[in-house]
């Protein structure tokens, strides 16, 4: 008879031993906050459809301090979102080559911040332009 | 001459099935040297203190991939991590995470292995070519996309550091689907429509949701997360493209 006995360890609060998971986490629960500010443009959609008295009442509400603090926690969220999947998106690439050289990690995620800075600078100048 | 001696506290995971229900934590005090490693502690402890303690271990140089543990909970090679780095504080070894411990510092790497065999881990040639017709040639660049692949050394590193792993079995893992990908980017290689049937599959790429801390822990720098995610594209092209082919794609 074998006594083998193997000890299987528990995964229970995994995501906490390590700084490294707890930032994974902080990454994967950035979407909820995504999807929230989805929401409430969604409903600001509906708003609108339901007349301009709706519509200018969502925009009073957005006005409030309890929201402008919500949009605040979703501005630093989102920008960790950003930041955390842009800092993975190397490992999701194919090995490139430009000039015969091989494309660095830093490059790929340096040129989505970038290109996610200038896609917030673009909007930002939309808006602007219709408002003014 | 040798530095002045000073001692460390060094604690090991025990787990002997003979005795122990669950693994419990047994502290020794070791002398060490600046330029000891924590494997060579172990072996301290084995020759001098308990000769009861079990890990494996072969060429104290970081490439039989024998003696990976958890070092104060992090998945390194004990041959390439220094007793100094922890020192005063001490440190903490157990076994590798996310899978059975066999007897203190030793798992059971039969599902890794059974894994790494299913997967057809060696050159099924494109074409077959006799003596007379020479070598398979590739240039630089063919090489450049499986080298850092190739550096594998089985080590397990990176299974003990996927939570994806540890909270699913079935989970194929990062070393394995590392390797996968260095056989099918070789040029010379012709078997990459047999190993994508595991590889597309459930079990295979999608399995893995990016932690990335595979390539964190890789002591050969062979990122597993970029051999995986990179494939995930192959894979919804495959999947998309499966009913216009005329092979049908991979299933």
């Amino acid at each position: 008879m074998s006594k083998r006995r193997p000890y299987v360890r528990s995964m229970d609060g995994w995501w906490k031993r390590d700084a490294y998971f707890v930032k994974y986490m902080a990454r994967e629960v950035t979407a909820v906050f995504v999807a929230a500010y989805a929401v409430v443009l969604l409903v600001g959609l509906v708003r609108l459809a339901q007349g301009q008295a709706a519509y200018e009442g969502w925009l009073a509400a957005l006005k409030s301090p309890l929201s402008l603090v919500f949009h605040l926690v979703l501005l630093a969220t989102f920008v960790y979102h950003t930041w955390s999947w842009f800092n993975i998106m190397p490992k999701t690439m194919p090995i490139m080559f430009v000039g015969g050289k091989r494309v660095q990690p830093g490059m790929i995620t340096g040129a989505g911040l970038a290109a996610a800075v200038v896609a917030c600078l673009a909007v930002l100048l939309i808006v602007r332009g219709v408002a003014s | 001459m040798t530095d002045t001696e000073k001692v460390i506290e060094i604690q090991v995971l025990r787990y002997r099935p003979e005795q122990e229900t669950e693994p419990v934590l047994q502290s020794f005090k070791v002398p060490f040297t600046d330029d000891m490693s924590v494997l060579q502690g172990l072996q301290y402890i084995k020759d001098y203190l308990d000769g009861t303690v079990s890990f494996r271990w072969s060429c104290r140089m970081a490439i039989c991939g024998s003696c990976g543990m958890m070092i104060d909970g992090k998945p390194k090679l004990s041959c390439k991590t220094f007793l100094r780095e922890y020192y005063p504080a001490g440190l903490r070894i157990e076994a590798l995470a996310h899978m059975p411990i066999e007897r203190d510092l030793i798992v059971d790497a039969g599902d890794f292995i059974t894994k790494l065999e299913s997967i057809k881990p060696y050159i099924i040639p494109k074409e077959p070519r006799t003596l007379e017709q020479g070598e398979y040639l590739q240039t630089p660049q063919q090489r450049d996309m499986y080298e850092q692949f190739s550096s594998c050394i089985n080590c397990m590193l990176c299974y003990a550091a996927c939570p994806q792993y540890g909270l699913d079995k079935t989970f194929t893992g990062p070393g394995v689907l590392a390797l996968m990908h260095r056989y099918n980017a070789d040029s010379r290689d012709g078997a990459s429509a047999e190993r994508m049937d595991l590889g597309y599959a459930h079990e295979g790429f999608w399995g893995c949701t990016a932690v990335g801390y595979c390539s964190v822990v890789c002591p050969k720098g062979v990122d597993p997360a970029n051999a995986i995610n990179q494939n995930k594209m192959n894979s919804a092209i495959n999947y998309f493209t499966r009913f216009v082919t005329p092979k049908g794609g991979t299933k």
